[in-house]
C-alpha cells in the first residue's frame, strides 16, 4: 500500500477565497456580456449587456485595488515570485505523471500555494492579461474622452477582444485543473472552505492544523 | 487562542463599496436627481413661456381697414408702420432665390444654376408656376406679398385682387356691389395677421416639387395638423410648435439649412449661447441631453439625434422616391395621362415620367458636417456613374461629421452628350415641354433661360439627390435601439465603413485566432480528461 494519508490544512484565508470567486463571477458574467457586445449571440439584450459589462468592469478597476493592498499588506504577493525549480517536474506529471498515478511533484502549502506553473500563470495573469484587459476596457469605456487623439477605436477593441478570449481559454483550463486534485472536487471545495487536502508527509505548521486553530 | 478578528465585517464593508460606489464611477448617480433626462428639463425650460404676447390687434389698424385695390396697396399699408421690412426681406433667401445675397454669384439657388432630380430647373424663374410660391405680388421685381407669410386666413389674394382689378372697369352698380363685397372680404382677411403658422411655411415647404410630400419625405401637410406620435414638437396634442419655434428669425432670415451652408457652423446650446438662433436640437436639448449614466450621450458626437429619434420619414402621407424623365411623354390616343398607384399617387404622367412613392421609408445614412454638394448646370458631370446632385459632405474622421439621417431620391434625368452638364428644360407655358413633349425645343429654350449651351446631343442620365431628415421626430419610446446599428449584418450603418463599430464590427483574423484558441482549450481539456478517465488516473496500475 503506498497511499500516503491524506490532511486538510486551512490554505486560503476568506479574503482570497471571496476575492477568487467574486473574480471568478465578475470573469463569467464580462466574458458573457462582452461576446454579446462583440455580435457573438443575443442574451441579455446589447443595452442591458453593455450596461452589465461596464458596472462589471469599473467595479473590478476599483476592486483590483483592495487586492493589491491586500497582496502587499499580508506579504502573500511572494506566492506570485516566479520560479523555474521543479516547473519541468510539473509539466512532466500534468503531461505524463497524472496518467500513470505519480503523485505530483510539488504538494501545496501554507508558504506555497501554487505550483510552479500555476506561479507562472498567475502572475502572466496578474501582471500582463488583466492589467491590459483593464487598461484597454478603460479606453475603450472613455473613448470618447480621447477620440481621435491617440489612435482609432478598432486596436483597442482587437486588443481587448483578444485578451478576452485568452482569458476564457484561461477559466476553461482552470476549471478542468481543478478536477485534478485528490478527488474531481476537492480542489473546489478548497476554494470554498479554504481548507485544501494534502498529503500527511508534507510539513505543516503547528498552527495551521484544523484542530489547533478556531 | 487567536484574537483575530472575523474579516466579514470588513468584506461587507467591501461590498457596500462594490454597490454604492461603482454606479458613483460609472457616472450613474444624477446630481440633479429624479428621473427626467437632462435635456429634456432644459428644454421644457425653454418653452416655459410658451406664448407670446402682443401688443397690436391689426383688425384696429385704420391703415388696414380700407378697400384695397391691389396686393402692392396692402404692402404699402404694412410698410406703413413696418418701414424697414421689405429693405429686410429683399436680401434673404427667401425674396432671392440665391445663397448668395450677392446676385452677381447667381451659381447656387432656384433661381440660379442649381438643379434637382425633381422638375430639375425654375429657368432663372422663367417657369411661371414657380412664382406661386415666391413671395412677391408678381414676380421678383415688385413688392413684397406679405401676407404669404403673415396672413393667417388662407386666402386666394391673386384671384380677389385679378376680380377687383376686373370689376373696376365696369359702371354697373351690381358690380361694383359685389367688387364692394370682395373687398370687405379681403379687408376682414388682411386684418389677421400674425407670426408665420405652419400653414404659411407649410403651403410652399410641405409641397415643393410640385405636390405635397415630393420632395423632402419629412415634411408635408401631415404636419399641418400633426399627433405627437408624427412630431414630438408640433404636436398640437403636445407642445403644439410652429416652424418658427426653431427656425428663428433675425431681420426676417429664417434660420435652416441653404444650398451652401449648413444651419449653424457649429452647435451651441441656450446655455453657452443664449441668442444663437434655436435651429439645431443641441439648442435646447444640450449636447448630453440623455440622463447621465447613459451610453447615448457618448454618441453625440458622432451620431446625430435625428439618426435615433427619426426611425422613418413620410409616415402619414407617402413622398416620391424616384422619378424617370426618360418615360415621360408616352400618350394614349393621342394624349397625356397618368395612372395612380398603390399609395394614391401617380406612378406615371406623360408629362413627368414614371415615379415611386413609399410611406414608413428607413433613411439612408452618411456622414454630413451640414454642408452638401451642388451640382449645378454648369457643372461637368460623368455620366458613366450615377451623378449624384446634391449628397452630404462628411467623413467618419471630421470631428464636426455626425452621422445623419437622409432621404435619397433617384432620378433619370436629361443631360447633354457634347458639354457633360445636366440640362435644365422649360416645361411650363405655350412653349415648355408639358404642352409640346418635345425634348429638343424644351431643352433648348431651358437653357437659354439661363444664358448656358446646349449642344443638341442630350441622353437621360441617372442621379441622386439627397435630402437631410430632421423633422417627423418621433417620442422618445420609438427611437431606435441598440441593434438596429449595432448588429452583425444588415444593420442600419452597414454602409458606413472606416469606424470601428461594436457589434458591427471585427477583426477576422483576431477572432479567428481566438475561437482557435478556445477551441485548442476545450480539445486539449477534453483529451487530457479523457486519458485520465481511461487510465483511471493511474490508479488501477497502483491497485495491482
Amino acid at each position: 500500500m503506498n497511499e500516503k494519508k491524506i490532511i486538510k490544512i486551512y490554505l486560503y484565508t476568506r479574503f482570497e477565497r471571496f476575492w477568487h470567486w467574486l473574480q471568478a463571477i465578475m470573469i463569467v458574467a464580462l466574458t458573457l456580456t462582452g461576446l454579446e457586445i462583440h455580435g457573438s449571440f443575443s442574451l441579455l439584450g446589447f443595452q442591458r449587456a453593455v450596461n452589465i459589462h461596464n458596472f462589471v468592469g469599473l467595479s473590478w478597476l476599483v476592486l483590483v485595488a483592495f487586492f493589491v493592498f491586500w497582496l502587499f499588506t499580508t506579504g502573500e504577493w511572494r506566492q506570485y515570485i516566479p520560479t523555474t525549480k521543479k516547473l519541468f517536474a510539473v509539466v512532466v506529471y500534468y503531461s505524463h505523471g497524472i496518467f500513470k498515478g505519480t503523485p505530483h511533484p510539488v504538494e501545496k502549502s501554507p508558504g506555497a500555494k501554487h505550483n510552479p506553473l500555476q506561479r507562472l500563470t498567475y502572475l502572466g495573469l496578474s501582471l500582463l492579461l488583466l492589467p491590459v484587459q483593464m487598461v484597454t476596457g478603460l479606453l475603450y469605456y472613455t473613448w470618447n474622452d480621447w477620440a481621435g487623439l491617440l489612435m482609432p477605436l478598432a486596436p483597442v477593441a482587437f486588443v481587448h477582444t483578444l485578451l478576452a478570449f485568452m482569458l476564457l481559454s484561461f477559466l476553461l483550463v482552470h476549471v478542468y485543473m481543478t478536477t485534478t486534485g485528490h478527488s474531481l472536487f476537492s480542489h473546489i471545495s478548497g476554494m470554498i472552505t479554504g481548507w485544501e487536502e494534502i498529503y500527511e508527509t508534507t510539513t505543516i505548521e503547528e498552527w495551521e492544523l484544523a484542530g489547533k486553530r478556531k | 487562542m487567536t484574537t483575530m478578528r472575523s474579516p466579514w465585517p470588513m468584506l461587507a464593508l467591501l461590498l457596500l463599496f462594490l454597490l454604492a460606489g461603482s454606479p458613483f464611477i460609472a457616472g450613474a448617480a444624477t446630481e440633479t436627481g429624479g428621473d427626467e433626462a437632462p435635456g429634456r428639463k432644459l428644454a421644457k425650460q425653454a418653452i416655459k413661456r410658451d406664448k407670446r404676447w402682443i401688443t397690436t390687434d391689426h383688425t384696429k389698424h385704420d391703415v388696414l381697414q380700407k378697400p384695397f385695390m391691389s396686393g402692392e396697396e396692402v404692402t404699402q399699408a404694412c410698410l406703413s408702420c413696418h418701414s424697414e421690412a421689405s429693405t429686410q426681406f429683399h436680401k434673404t433667401i427667401h425674396w432671392t432665390w440665391l445663397a448668395s445675397g450677392d446676385k452677381k454669384e447667381p451659381k447656387y439657388g432656384k433661381a440660379g444654376y442649381s438643379v434637382n432630380n425633381f422638375c430639375i430647373s425654375a429657368n432663372a424663374m422663367e417657369d411661371k408656376s414657380c412664382l406661386k410660391c415666391h413671395t412677391g405680388w408678381n414676380g421678383v421685381e415688385n413688392d413684397v406679398n406679405c401676407l404669404k407669410c403673415h396672413g393667417m386666413e388662407k386666402f386666394n389674394y391673386t384671384e380677389a385682387f385679378a376680380d377687383i382689378q376686373a370689376f373696376a372697369e365696369d359702371d354697373d352698380p351690381e358690380t361694383k356691389e359685389i367688387m364692394a363685397e370682395i373687398q370687405a372680404e379681403v379687408t376682414t382677411a388682411v386684418g389677421k395677421i400674425g407670426l408665420p403658422g405652419r400653414n404659411n411655411c407649410g403651403e410652399c415647404h410641405f409641397k415643393g416639387g410640385g405636390g405635397d410630400g415630393v420632395k423632402h419625405g419629412d415634411l408635408d401637410t401631415s404636419l399641418m395638423k400633426p399627433n405627437k406620435a408624427l412630431d414630438v414638437h408640433m404636436g398640437i396634442d403636445g407642445k403644439d410648435f410652429t416652424c418658427t419655434r426653431c427656425h428663428t428669425t433675425t431681420n426676417h432670415n429664417i434660420a435652416g439649412r441653404i444650398y451652401t451652408n449648413p444651419a449653424v457652423e457649429s452647435s451651441k446650446s441656450l446655455l453657452e449661447d443664449d441668442l444663437a438662433p434655436k435651429i439645431t436640437c443641441v439648442s435646447c436639448h444640450s449636447d448630453a441631453p440623455h440622463k447621465n449614466d447613459s451610453k447615448m450621450n457618448d454618441h453625440a458626437d458622432k451620431v446625430s439625434c435625428q439618426t435615433c429619434h427619426i426611425p422613418e420619414y413620410a409616415r402619414i402621407n407617402p413622398t416620391k422616391m424616384s422619378w424617370d424623365w426618360s418615360k415621360a411623354g408616352a400618350l394614349k390616343d393621342g394624349k397625356p395621362y397618368h395612372t395612380k398607384g398603390d399609395l394614391g399617387k401617380d406612378i406615371y404622367k406623360s408629362i413627368k415620367g414614371e415615379m415611386t412613392w413609399e410611406k414608413n421609408v428607413t433613411p439612408e445614412y452618411f456622414w454630413s458636417n451640414g454642408t452638401q454638394t451642388s451640382t449645378t448646370a454648369e457643372d461637368v458631370i460623368d455620366p458613366s456613374t450615377v451623378v449624384e446632385v446634391s449628397h452630404p459632405v462628411g467623413d467618419a474622421n471630421d470631428p464636426n461629421s455626425r452621422i445623419f439621417p437622409f432621404k435619397i431620391h433617384r432620378g433619370k434625368q436629361p443631360y447633354d452628350k457634347v458639354n457633360k452638364t445636366l440640362l435644365t428644360p422649360l416645361l411650363s407655358g405655350e412653349k415648355g415641354y408639358w404642352t409640346t413633349f418635345n425634348w429638343d425645343e424644351s431643352l433648348k429654350l431651358g437653357n437659354e433661360t439661363l444664358g448656358l449651351p446646349f449642344s443638341g446631343e442630350f441622353d437621360f442620365v441617372e442621379t441622386t439627390y439627397a435630402f437631410p431628415i430632421t423633422h417627423m421626430v418621433a417620442p422618445k419610446d420609438k427611437a431606435l435601439s441598440c441593434t438596429e446599428c449595432h448588429t452583425r449584418d444588415q444593420g442600419r450603418l452597414a454602409t458606413l465603413t472606416g469606424f470601428y463599430m461594436p457589434g458591427r464590427d471585427r477583426s477576422p483574423p483576431v477572432d479567428s485566432l481566438g475561437w482557435m484558441i478556445i477551441l485548442g482549450s476545450l480539445g486539449g481539456v477534453g483529451l487530457h480528461g479523457l486519458g485520465r478517465f481511461f487510465t483511471r488516473n493511474g490508479r488501477r496500475k497502483n491497485h495491482e
